[in-house]
């Protein structure tokens, strides 16, 4: 029994130092993507390439003094960056990064990782909510109606996914896509042959999931100033910065097991963690370019696009292969 | 505890835009009534950075007052300038050598370039895209450099003089507004790729924020806010002056009244100035910069004196009343951008806040120039 | 139904392109300047704040005639003056020397005005832009002090 609850300590601990230290140097390498997509030369000074600034630029949220508004609702407040942070951090706990490192494996991972991630919709609730500031009361309930109507598609692609290997358990997942890129679920197969598609739907739901452009609507600095985390400074808005980064790892990580094969390697060489950590950088090396291209959308052409188009899609797509399912 | 946000009897709430707001580019201030994100009502405030320059033009003399019409406008500032010289100009009765007009007609287009390549970046910007405007800064850098070449300074040139030019613009610089063409025609393309033909991009300004051609006239809007509505009337044509009439370039004009239509017509604009360009370039005589006969200190017959001209952001008019000394007796300026602000309390009404900020992008407000 | 595809299909082809442009970018040359560590040359027509011009002796050209103190539209120059008895064929002559220039930066616009109304060439921009200073009294340039400064 103790070592189990050893075991889930180290986990814990584990996770919370891969997610903080993947989002310092997310933030780092957005920086430095972003500056090269404008051709500047980005964070240079504090280090070899910048590699300082992360940890400068976390003493200095450190050192800075948290200011809650007068009217605010403290608790609110005070809960919301720790709300935006730990679902993240939980995921984590289940996502199985190769064979052998999973912090704990559960049958119904997917699941989990789905109810982990509505959360997160929760903070910045709580967030708008609790600042009393006009422009981050439209953000977050702007952001809530996203976080929604974006996480129907993204069920019901996962739910395909899940038919497809009849399991929700990801490392069962992952181990069924086993043996080269052609078993991978992102390509068609005869019971899923809309695949690809789903793929492109599950990715552009991760992208609007995390609030990430063009669907960054909560943020929105041209509008609504900084958004729900408008009143927020020093470590408060510190953790929203890294539960971004750290849900935007999730994501990531989330759709490699799905549809990408997990830690599979494409040639069936040599699997392990490192095609999976490959994979998981790709895919947000991706987010990072898709985020300096766009301008973002409007809240209804958001909508319109999950309700009109990802939906139906997605919804035909799972009864496609419930069909072909039950064919063949 | 915590309390709740104040609403009004019928559920609205006032929100203040501005006058520090990212969307406003400067201080202006846009207090919107707000039924959650639709804007019931909203009422422009200006104010806030308003430094009399009318009240300055009264009170120095003519050549003194040089330096503050680059001041308005930060983003063309040349085009503001233009307008005064050849109000003073033509009071004064002072001729102006060909050189002169050329160069300054030259140097009015590439600051419009500037102007709408910054105005294209910010706009962008407006809409959450962040790269198109660092590509719209390098190449506006690049007319910067040649501006500084010429007239010594970046921003708020001091260039133009009754009767001519601070001084003679060299082979160098001809050099690289020639070089500047087919490089910029090229970014033009690949603006057009980026952003033009963005789906999200077009979502967002087509068939949004239409302003009739009724509306324009009922608040004076000129410039591209105008020509974007089915308006066609651009100074340089219609009231032609300086050496304009010998260029040949068309004046673009949109009828789908919305915000793609403004940025459309900025964006062709653009390469028609570069027409300007390079046919002045072509056609730029050798002679004096300067002209011989000037009155050292400038005094105005006594009258009342009035010179239009087209800048990057509309019609822009000065108006002298001289009585006879060497300071002007009322001076008032036309400035396009107020007009055109003037447009947003009405035609924002009903709009989703998102909109009505990307339809204040595409007014293309500059702050000190309508609040001078 | 039809025009429901399309529009899919040219909107993801209008971001595939997008995309594209900003990939091609990624791999082309900085373009900044590294502004403290590099600099760039001020082109030869570019405005500082103004400096006075020595004649040969290093004396300023200056005649204090006071035109540039006039034409500033912002009136940021402050002339002073002492007469001297200087020699001249012999004969013992009064002349006004120029004692005192003070430029007052902080309000200076850059027109040039100054530089063109003075009748003995004695002025000229410098090619000074890395101007910086926490306290306003930086910017009130004592030119003549400048000079000799230079001449040293
Ligand atoms: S440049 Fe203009 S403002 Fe500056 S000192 Fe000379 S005249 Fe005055
Ligand atoms: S105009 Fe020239 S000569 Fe006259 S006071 Fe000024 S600097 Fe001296």
């Amino acid at each position: 029994m103790s070592l189990t609850l050893l075991n889930v300590i180290v986990a814990v601990v584990i996770a919370i130092a891969f997610a903080a230290a993947n989002a310092a140097y997310l933030v780092w390498a957005e920086r430095r993507g972003a500056a090269r997509i404008q051709r500047r030369p980005g964070p240079n000074i504090n280090g070899p390439f910048g590699l300082l600034q992360p940890p400068l630029d976390g003493i200095k949220l450190m050192t800075k003094q948290l200011m809650i508004p007068g009217g605010a609702d403290k608790i609110l407040f005070m809960v919301a960056p720790v709300l935006a942070m730990a679902p993240a951090i939980m995921s984590f706990v289940t996502i199985p990064f190769s064979q052998g490192i999973a912090a704990h494996n559960m049958e119904i991972g997917v699941l989990m990782i789905f109810a982990f991630a509505s959360m997160g919709a929760m903070a910045t609730l709580f967030a708008g909510w609790g600042s009393r500031n006009k422009y981050a009361v439209m953000a977050s309930v702007r952001a809530v109606s996203q976080n929604v109507s974006y996480e129907i598609p993204m069920l019901i692609t996962a739910i395909t996914v899940v038919m497809a290997t009849g399991s929700m358990d990801l490392k069962t997942i992952s181990l069924a896509q086993a043996g080269g890129f052609w078993h991978w679920n992102i390509f068609p197969s005869l019971h899923s042959p809309l695949m690809p598609i789903s793929f492109i739907i599950f990715f552009i739901c991760s992208l609007a999931e995390t609030n990430r452009a063009p669907f960054d609507l909560g943020e929105a600095e041209s509008e609504l100033v900084a958004g729900f985390h408008t009143e927020y400074g020093s470590m408060g808005f510190g953790l929203f910065f890294m539960g971004e980064y750290a849900n935007i790892v999730v994501g990531a990580s989330l759709t490699t097991i799905l549809f990408l094969g997990g830690w599979d390697c494409p040639f069936g060489i040599f699997p392990g963690v490192w095609w999976f950590l490959l994979k998981i950088y790709i895919l947000i090396a991706t987010f990072i370019w898709i985020r300096w291209t766009f301008p973002r959308t409007t809240i209804y052409g958001l909508l319109n696009l999950s309700w009109k188009i990802l939906i139906p899609i997605s919804l035909f797509n799972l009864l496609l292969t419930a069909g072909l399912l039950k064919v063949f | 505890m915590s309390a709740p946000i104040q609403l009004r009897p019928d559920e609205t709430f006032i929100l203040n835009v501005g006058p520090q707001h990212p969307a406003t580019h400067g201080v202006l201030r846009v207090k919107m009534e707000m039924d959650g994100e639709y804007i019931v009502k909203s009422e422009t405030v200006l104010g806030y950075i308003h430094r009399m320059h009318e009240k300055m033009g009264e009170n120095r003399t003519y050549a003194q007052y040089l330096p503050n019409l680059s001041r308005l406008d930060y983003l063309g500032a040349l085009g503001y300038t233009h307008g005064h010289v050849l109000a003073i100009e033509r009071a004064a009765g002072i001729e102006v050598p060909e050189r002169a007009e050329y160069i300054r007609a030259i140097t009015v287009e590439l600051n419009r370039v500037a102007s709408h390549l910054f105005w294209f970046g910010a706009f962008v910007m407006d809409l959450g895209g962040f790269s198109p405007l660092m590509y719209a800064i390098q190449d506006r850098e690049h007319i910067l450099d040649m501006l500084e070449a010429v007239t010594g300074a970046r921003l708020t040139y001091c260039y133009y003089r009754f009767g001519g030019l601070y001084n003679d613009v060299d082979d160098d610089f001809i050099e690289a507004a020639r070089r500047f063409i087919p490089r910029m025609r090229k970014s033009l393309k690949k603006y057009a790729a980026l952003v033009t033909g963005n789906i999200i991009f077009q979502k967002r300004l087509e068939g949004i924020a239409p302003v009739s051609a009724e509306m324009c006239r009922k608040y004076g809007a000129t410039g591209p806010v105008a020509r974007g509505s089915g308006i066609n009337f651009d100074v340089r044509k219609n009231e032609p002056y300086s050496v304009y009439p010998e260029f040949d370039f068309d004046i673009p004009v949109y009828h789908e009244c919305d915000s793609m239509a403004r940025y459309k017509v900025r964006m062709d604009e653009m390469e028609q100035s570069l027409r300007i360009i390079e046919q002045g370039l072509e056609k730029l005589p050798a002679g004096p910069i300067m002209a011989e006969k000037k009155p050292k200190n400038i005094k105005l017959p006594v009258g009342d004196f009035y010179q239009a001209v087209e800048t990057a952001r509309g019609s822009f008019g000065i108006r002298i009343v001289s009585d006879g000394d060497k300071n002007a007796y009322r001076l008032k300026l036309r400035s396009p951008t107020y007009s055109n602000m003037h447009l947003f309390d009405e035609a924002c009404e009903g709009m989703l806040i998102m909109d009505a900020l990307a339809f204040m992008g595409s007014l293309d407000l500059v702050i000190p120039e309508m609040d001078r | 139904m039809g025009g429901y595809f399309s529009e899919i299909f040219y909107g993801s082809k209008s971001l595939l392109i997008g995309m594209g442009i900003t990939f091609r970018e990624f791999f082309k040359p900085t373009v900044t300047v590294q502004y403290p560590y590099q600099t760039i040359k001020m082109s030869a027509k570019f405005r500082g704040h103004t400096e006075l011009i020595a004649d040969e002796e290093g004396k300023p050209k200056c005649g204090v005639c006071g035109l540039c103190e006039r034409a500033c539209p912002s009136s940021c120059i402050t002339l002073g003056s002492i007469s001297v008895d200087i020699e001249v064929d012999g004969k013992v002559k009064k002349k006004k020397v120029l004692s005192k220039y003070e430029l007052d930066f902080t309000k200076c616009s850059l027109c040039g005005q100054c530089v063109e109304n003075c009748s003995f060439g004695a002025l000229e921009f410098s090619k000074e832009y890395n101007l910086a200073s926490t306290r306003k009294e930086d910017f009130h340039f004592n030119l003549l002090k400048r000079l000799e400064e230079r001449n040293a």
